[in-house]
């Protein structure tokens, strides 16, 4: 939910990276904080398991720029991907913004992606929301490596709703800054919408 | 829009540092702040020093979150507070509707007089949070709303 605050002259909203497990969320975020100037950004905050598996959710406040005097502050969110961490999953969705859905391109992941986004679609209803209603970006990760399924394939497979469709290589910073910059332009949009 | 962004103004913020200095004072407080259910901070007041606000109202609302599960995992409705002490600093949160009242308190307080004074302060919050949450729901209704004025190229300008 967005938090407007006259007083501080501050916008701030939520954006959720979803996706199944290893497919790069939290690369995504590595990737802005290091790429971002000090002063833009605030701490990444990771609680993960001992093997560096996000357990809860990955934090980092990332400031944009100012708005009509406003100053505008993203903060970004990753969930845990593996199935069992579903009850996490749930509660970082709440009052969330927008999202972009972290997909793995090798062909073995093609069915951990489906269950993934089966299961975005399913915490959003119990959350409240709907899919079709949030700003959202489909990001194609990982590719780079050689078992990838085709970019046709794989949007015609987890496209949704004519979403943005972004390929990238996380770990390189392809692709990472142009999801991003797709989905804050949404959040935004729907502010302006009111 | 998922749902109706939360719009505080000026007064609005000026009364709700008022009860958390306030509270601060009462309570013989370290900090004391107003942190939003989903990980937004509100408003501090207090010894913050170098502490991260940003990221410390993230963690009290993941905190709180995972708490209210685990409750209604074991049959309860919610926690509707949570405190964590420590050696030297403790924590004190106090869900109050879509928010969270924390207060951080070291040896010259104690757990019982902090909870005695949240009491009391939540009430003056929530009646706040109330008119904040009433304000919002107007705010998006106006047509003239200042947001609807944002351009294309405002948004733009931000990714430049």
């Amino acid at each position: 939910m967005t938090f407007i605050n006259y007083a501080s002259r501050e916008i701030n909203c939520k954006i959720v990276y979803y996706g199944p497990g290893l497919c790069g969320k939290t690369t995504n975020l590595q990737y802005i904080y290091d790429s971002t100037a000090p002063q833009a950004k605030g701490k990444l905050i990771s609680l993960a398991t001992e093997t560096d598996r996000t357990l809860f959710f990955d934090f980092m406040p990332l400031e944009l720029g100012t708005v009509r005097g406003f100053k505008t502050r993203f903060h970004l969110y990753t969930v845990p991907g593996q199935v069992y961490y579903d009850a996490s999953r749930k509660l970082i969705l709440k009052g969330v913004d927008g999202i972009v859905f972290v997909a793995d391109s090798q062909e073995e992941r093609m069915d951990a992606n489906i269950e993934s986004l089966y299961n975005l679609e399913e915490n959003l209803v119990s959350q409240g929301y709907e899919l079709n209603q949030i700003p959202y970006v489909l990001q194609l990760n990982k590719r780079d490596l050689p078992n990838v399924i085709s970019v046709e394939e794989l949007t015609g497979e987890l496209q949704k709703k004519g979403e943005s469709v972004y390929e990238a290589v996380a770990s390189k910073g392809i692709g990472v800054f142009d999801t991003l910059k797709a989905v804050a332009k949404q959040v935004l949009t729907e502010l302006r919408k009111g | 829009m998922a749902e109706t962004p939360t719009v505080i103004h000026e007064k609005q913020f000026l009364r709700i540092k008022f009860v958390l200095e306030r509270l601060c004072v009462e309570s013989a407080a370290r900090v004391v702040c107003l942190v939003d259910r989903d990980g937004q901070p509100i408003a501090f007041h207090g010894d913050i020093g170098d502490m991260d606000t940003t990221s410390f109202s993230s963690l009290a609302a993941g905190n709180v979150a995972a708490t209210s599960s685990m409750a209604r995992l074991i049959g309860e409705k919610t926690f509707p507070t949570v405190s964590h002490e420590g050696e030297r600093d403790s924590l004190y949160m106090c869900v109050i509707g879509r928010s969270l009242l924390v207060v951080i308190y070291d040896d010259r307080s104690t757990l019982g007089l902090v909870k005695l004074r949240t009491k009391r302060a939540s009430y003056d919050v929530a009646s706040i949070l109330d008119e904040i949450q009433l304000d919002s729901e107007r705010h998006r209704t106006e047509q003239n709303s200042f947001f609807a004025e944002i351009t294309d190229e405002d948004i733009d300008s931000l990714f430049a």
